[in-house]
C-alpha cells in the first residue's frame, strides 16, 4: 500500500496527512505538483492548504498542475482519491466531485472540533465511509471557503445517489453548507471529498483519532483497486 | 543648506544628529544616505532611548543557544534541538490598517524565527484595544484579528495562544504583538553575520516596491496623531503565498548548506539587513540597486534601499554555490537575485548599475547612533482617568457575572477560532483548555509550553511590580502544565521615553523585568522595542509583553485547567494574598489610582516549582493561576470549562487578612487553583477551600456569600463578539 500525497506551493497539511496515512498502514510520499506520473501509487490524498495562494478562487489553479492531470486519470481508473479541505476544493474546480465550497456563511475562518455523521450510500467496490462510523467522527474543521454549495436539483440528484459521504451532526455546521453537506463523493464512489480535517484526528494527544477510520477506508479501497 | 535641514527633521532625525552623521561622513550624506541613516539611526532600529536600560537584563544561561542580537533567541530543548522564538510588535502599521498592519506583524515574526534555519511551529499574539463600545476599537480587533488569521492560516502555522485586553489608553494606539515558536536542529542553525570577503550577497523572496517606505522612522518612531490616513502608504502589504514558498526555499537551502548566513528584511529593508549583516560579521558589503527585482521600473536608489516590501531574505552565498541557490528559489517558484559582494572594506556601498550612489561606514550606521539617556520622572497620581461602569453597590453575585462579561476577562472564542490551532499535528492543549499553550516535539522525545502574558493596567499601577507580575504569570502559566521555564522574549511597549512620566514607566519596568528572570533563572534571549506609542489623550498604559518557552517531558501529562469531575477538592496553593489594587473589579468601578502590593518573587518560584512537580507526577485532575478577575472568576472559569459547578468557602483568605470582596475579586501573583483528590492537594502544601459538583457555583465570603446558576455564568463569560 503507497500513498501519495500532493504538494502544492502553498500546501499547508500534506505533513500531516502524510504521517496519517503512515499510521493507517503503508509507505506515503510527496507528490510533487509538477509531477505527472502516479506509478507504484495505490491511493491518493490531495491536503489542505492554499495551493498557489488560493488566489483567483480557492483550488482554481491547482486543478490546472500536472499532478493534477495525473490524479484525473488515476480516478478515471477507478484510482481511490480523498481530497481534504483545500483538497476537496480543488476536486470540485477539476469536477472530479460535484457542487462548489463558497466563502463561509459568516464570512470569517472557522477552527473547530466537530461531529461528522456517515451517510448510508454504496457499499463495495468504494471507498467504504459505513466502515468509517461511529455514532459520530470527532474530528476539527478549520476554513474560511466551506460552504458546500450545488443548485437544489444537484443536491437533490447526490443525496438520491447516495453521493453524500458525511454530514455536520445537527447543529454544528459551522459554515452554512447546504444540506448540512461535509462531505461528498463521485458516482463511482472512489473520489471523496471532505472539508474536516481526517489528518487532524489521528492522535490521542493531539484531540481524538477518529481521523484514522477514513484513511483506513481509504487504504481499503486502495487495496482493493 | 536650509533644505537637507527640513530633509532629515522629516526623517526623524535631530539637528545634532544630522550634525554627527556629517562629521563621520566627514561630508554632507546625500539622499540615499540620509534616508539610510535615518532609518538605521531612528529608535526602532537603534533602541537609542532603550539599549542602556536594556544592558540590565540577564541573557545568558546553559540551555541559550542564540541570544539578544540575533533574528531571535533559541534554546537548547535536548537531542540536538533548540526552540527559536521571538516577540515584536506591529502597533503604528496595525493602528492606521488593522488588516494588513497585524498580518504582516505575523509575516515579519515568522522571518525571523526561519532566519535562524527553524521552521515555525507556533504563533501567539497579544493584542490591546480601546473599550469595546468604540466602534473605532471594534474595527481595529476585528481587522487586527482577521490579519493574524489571513497570514497564519494561509502559511500553515498554528495559532495556539495569547491574550486580548481592551482599555481606554490604546483608544487610537492599539497594540499588536505577535510571538513566533520554530523548532529546529542545533547544528543546522545560522547566524545572521556576513562571513567571506568575495561571497555573493542574493535577495530571495517578493520583489521590491514602494510599499511601506519610511515604515521604522516616520511610523514606527513617532507618536501617531491627526493625518495617519496620509501615512497609509508606510504600511506594508502581505502576500503569505510568497512567504511560505520563500519559507520552504530558505529551509530547503539551509538544509542543502547553501547558505554562509541568513537574514530577514524586515524594518528599513535591505538597509537594515544588509548594514547589519555586515557590523556582525565585521565585514562590508557591496549593493547593486540595479540588480534588485523591482515591482515599478522607475525606482530611485533611495526607494529601493529602504523599501519595506513584505517576504524578502537576503543570504550570503559562496560563488560557487550561487547557480544552485537560485535552481531553488526556481523550484519554489521565488525570487533569487544576485545583488552584491561581501567585502572587507568595512563599507555599505550602494551602486547602481557600478556607478556609486551611496557609500558610508558599517560602524556609523549601525552603532554610530548616539544612545540617550532618560529623563525619568514619576507622576504624582494616576494619570489615565477613570470611568465607572459598576455601582460599587452591586450585589455579588451580580459583580461576579458583570466581571466574566468584561471584554477583558470574557472567553475569547471569538477571536481564536478564526486562527487554525491544530495545523503540524503538534498541539496538545488548545486555546483556553489549559494555562499554556503545549506543542509537544517528537523530535525531542518531549514537549515545550509557551505562553504570553502583561497586564499594562496592572503595569501603569506600578511599572516595577506589574512587570515583575507579567513574569511571574508566565512562569505560572507554565507551571500550571508541567513546564519549566527556560528562556523568555518580550515587546516593550511604551510611550514616547522623551517625555518623563513614559521614561520612568520604562526605566522600572526594565529593572522589574531584569530581576524577575535573575530570580527565576530565565534568560531574556531576545525581544523587540516600542516606543512612542501614544494617542492626543497621552501615552498607552506600560506595556511590557512577555512570552516565556518552558520544556515537559511527558505532554500526556500536560494539566488542563477544566474541573475533571464531581467531589474533586477545590485547593489554593501559593502566596497568593489578593487586593483589589489595580483589579478589573477597580477598574470597573471607576477606582484606579498608583500603587500595587509588591509581590514575594523568591515564595511564587518555589510555588511554581511545587505545582510543577504536582503536574509531572499526575496528581492533579486541573489547575489554573489566579488572575483577571480573581478566585470568583477562576472558580467560575474552571466550572464552565469543565461543565461541573462547586461550592466553595474562602476563609482561608479571610484568615490571611483579605475581606470578603478582595477574598472574591482581588487579584495578585502567586495564587494556584487546584482540583483532584484532598490528600494529594493538602501533601503538597494546597489550602482546601471547597470541592466540585453540582450545577451551582456557591461561594461562601462573609456578607458577600453568593450562589449562582452555571447557566447564567456561563452566558456571561461568552458574551464576547463583534
Amino acid at each position: 500500500m503507497i500513498w501519495g500525497v500532493l504538494q502544492f506551493p502553498g500546501s499547508c497539511d500534506e505533513r500531516d496527512a502524510l504521517h496519517a496515512c503512515e499510521l493507517s498502514g503503508g509507505e506515503a510520499r510527496l507528490i510533487w505538483h509538477e509531477e505527472r506520473g502516479l506509478e507504484g501509487i495505490d491511493a491518493v490524498v490531495v491536503p489542505g492548504g492554499f495551493s498557489y495562494g488560493d488566489y483567483l478562487r480557492a483550488g482554481a489553479i491547482a486543478r490546472f498542475s500536472p499532478a493534477m492531470e495525473a490524479v484525473a486519470e488515476f480516478a478515471a481508473g477507478g484510482g481511490p482519491v480523498l481530497g481534504i479541505c483545500n483538497g476537496f476544493q480543488v476536486l470540485c474546480e477539476a469536477a472530479l466531485l460535484p457542487g462548489a465550497l463558497l466563502l463561509n456563511e459568516r464570512m470569517r475562518f472557522v477552527c473547530r472540533q466537530l461531529d461528522l455523521i456517515a451517510v448510508d450510500g454504496p457499499e463495495t467496490g468504494h471507498i467504504d465511509t459505513i466502515a468509517a462510523r461511529r455514532p459520530a467522527l470527532s474530528i476539527p474543521a478549520k476554513h474560511g471557503e466551506g460552504r458546500y454549495w450545488a443548485p437544489d436539483e444537484v443536491l437533490d440528484e447526490i443525496e438520491a445517489r447516495g453521493q453524500v459521504a458525511y454530514r455536520y451532526a445537527p447543529g454544528q455546521n459551522p459554515n452554512g453548507s447546504a444540506r448540512d453537506i461535509a462531505g461528498v463523493r463521485n458516482e463511482a464512489g472512489n473520489v471523496l471529498g471532505l472539508m474536516p480535517h481526517p489528518e487532524h484526528a489521528v492522535d490521542p494527544l493531539t484531540g481524538s483519532t477518529d481521523g484514522l477510520r477514513i484513511f483506513e477506508a481509504v487504504a481499503a479501497a486502495g487495496v482493493a483497486a | 543648506m536650509t533644505v537637507e535641514v527640513a530633509k532629515h527633521i522629516e526623517l526623524g532625525l535631530t539637528d545634532s544628529e544630522f550634525e554627527l552623521i556629517c562629521e563621520k561622513l566627514g561630508r554632507q550624506p546625500n539622499d540615499v544616505e540620509l534616508a539610510m541613516f535615518s532609518l538605521l539611526w531612528s529608535e526602532h532600529c537603534a533602541y537609542k532611548h532603550s539599549r542602556k536600560l536594556l544592558r540590565r537584563l540577564p541573557t545568558e544561561g546553559e540551555r541559550v543557544v542564540m541570544g539578544p542580537g540575533e533574528n531571535a533567541g533559541a534554546v537548547d530543548i535536548g537531542n540536538g534541538h533548540a526552540i527559536a522564538f521571538k516577540v515584536e510588535s506591529h502597533n503604528h502599521p496595525s493602528a492606521v490598517e488593522p488588516f494588513q498592519g497585524a498580518a504582516t506583524g505575523v509575516g515579519g515574526i515568522l522571518r525571523d524565527v526561519f532566519a535562524l534555519g527553524a521552521r515555525p511551529i507556533a504563533v501567539l499574539d497579544s493584542l490591546r484595544f480601546g473599550e469595546l463600545d468604540s466602534l473605532r476599537s471594534r474595527h481595529l480587533l476585528d481587522g487586527a484579528v482577521r490579519g493574524i488569521g489571513h497570514y497564519g492560516n494561509s502559511i500553515g502555522v498554528p495559532n495556539v495562544g495569547g491574550e486580548i485586553y481592551f482599555e481606554a489608553p490604546y483608544e487610537h494606539n492599539c497594540l499588536v504583538n505577535a510571538m513566533c515558536v520554530g523548532i529546529a536542529e542545533t547544528k543546522d542553525m545560522v547566524r545572521a553575520a556576513a562571513a567571506g570577503v568575495g561571497n555573493a550577497v542574493v535577495l530571495m523572496g517578493a520583489s521590491t516596491g514602494r510599499d511601506g517606505i519610511g515604515g521604522a522612522s516616520v511610523l514606527a518612531s513617532a507618536e501617531l496623531g491627526d493625518g495617519d490616513e496620509a501615512k497609509r502608504p508606510t504600511v506594508q502589504i502581505g502576500d503569505p503565498f510568497e512567504e511560505s514558498k520563500v519559507l520552504e526555499c530558505c529551509l530547503e537551502l539551509l538544509g542543502k548548506g547553501l547558505l554562509v548566513s541568513l537574514q530577514d528584511l524586515g524594518a528599513a529593508g535591505l538597509t537594515s539587513s544588509a548594514a547589519e549583516m555586515a557590523s556582525a560579521g565585521g565585514m562590508g558589503i557591496d549593493l547593486d540597486v540595479a540588480k534588485v527585482p523591482l515591482r515599478e521600473a522607475d525606482m530611485e536608489p533611495f526607494e529601493i534601499v529602504v523599501s519595506e516590501s513584505q517576504e524578502r531574505m537576503l543570504g550570503v552565498v559562496e560563488p560557487a554555490k550561487v547557480a544552485e541557490v537560485l535552481a531553488v528559489c526556481e523550484k519554489w517558484q521565488t525570487g533569487g537575485a544576485e545583488i552584491g559582494t561581501i567585502t572587507d572594506s568595512g563599507q555599505v556601498r550602494v551602486l547602481r548599475d557600478g556607478e556609486l550612489v551611496g557609500e558610508m561606514p558599517v560602524e556609523a550606521l549601525v552603532d554610530g547612533c548616539p544612545l540617550y539617556d532618560l529623563d525619568p520622572a514619576e507622576p504624582d497620581g494616576w494619570i489615565y482617568g477613570n470611568r465607572a461602569t459598576l455601582d460599587p453597590g452591586t450585589s455579588a453575585e451580580e459583580t461576579l457575572l458583570a466581571l466574566l462579561a468584561s471584554p477583558s476577562i470574557a472567553s475569547k472564542r471569538w477571536a481564536f477560532e478564526q486562527y487554525d490551532s491544530v495545523v503540524g499535528s503538534r498541539t496538545v492543549r488548545r486555546p483556553e483548555s489549559a494555562e499554556a499553550a503545549v506543542l509537544q516535539i517528537p523530535e525531542a522525545g518531549n514537549a515545550i509550553a509557551v505562553s504570553i502574558d502583561g497586564s499594562g493596567r496592572r503595569v501603569a499601577c506600578d511599572p516595577y511590580a506589574g512587570t515583575i507580575e507579567a513574569v511571574l504569570e508566565c512562569a505560572q502559566n507554565l507551571a500550571c502544565v508541567g513546564a519549566e521555564p527556560l528562556g523568555l522574549t518580550n515587546c516593550l511597549n511604551f510611550g514616547n521615553p522623551e517625555k518623563p512620566t513614559p521614561a520612568w514607566q520604562l526605566d522600572r519596568a526594565v529593572s522589574g523585568l531584569a530581576d524577575a528572570c535573575t530570580a527565576l533563572g530565565v534568560p531574556v534571549v531576545g525581544g523587540n522595542v516600542s516606543l512612542y506609542n501614544e494617542g492626543p489623550e497621552g501615552p498607552i498604559y506600560p506595556t511590557p509583553v512577555v512570552g516565556m518557552v518552558g520544556e515537559l517531558p511527558d505532554p500526556t501529562r500536560a494539566c488542563g485547567n477544566a474541573f475533571a469531575k464531581e467531589g474533586d477538592a477545590i485547593a489554593l496553593l501559593g502566596p497568593f494574598s489578593p487586593s483589589l489594587a489595580g483589579s478589573e473589579l477597580t477598574k470597573l468601578r471607576g477606582e484606579l489610582e498608583m500603587g500595587l502590593p509588591q509581590p514575594d518573587i523568591a515564595a511564587v518560584v518555589a510555588a511554581c516549582a511545587a505545582v510543577r512537580d504536582a503536574v509531572r507526577a499526575g496528581k492533579l485532575s486541573s489547575v489554573r493561576d489566579v488572575s483577571d478577575g480573581g478566585l470568583a472568576c477562576a472558580l467560575a472559569e474552571s466550572a464552565i470549562a469543565g461543565r461541573v459547578g462547586c461550592s466553595v468557602d474562602v476563609q482561608p483568605l479571610r484568615a490571611r487578612g483579605c475581606s470578603p470582596e478582595e477574598a472574591l475579586f482581588g487579584e495578585a501573583s502567586g495564587g494556584f487553583l487546584l482540583s483532584g483528590d484532598r490528600a494529594e492537594l493538602e501533601a503538597i502544601g494546597a489550602v482546601t477551600i471547597g470541592k466540585t459538583g453540582g450545577t451551582t457555583i456557591e461561594i461562601a465570603a462573609g456578607d458577600r456569600s453568593f450562589t449562582v446558576g452555571l447557566a447564567g455564568v456561563e452566558s456571561a463569560w461568552r458574551s464576547l463578539t463583534v
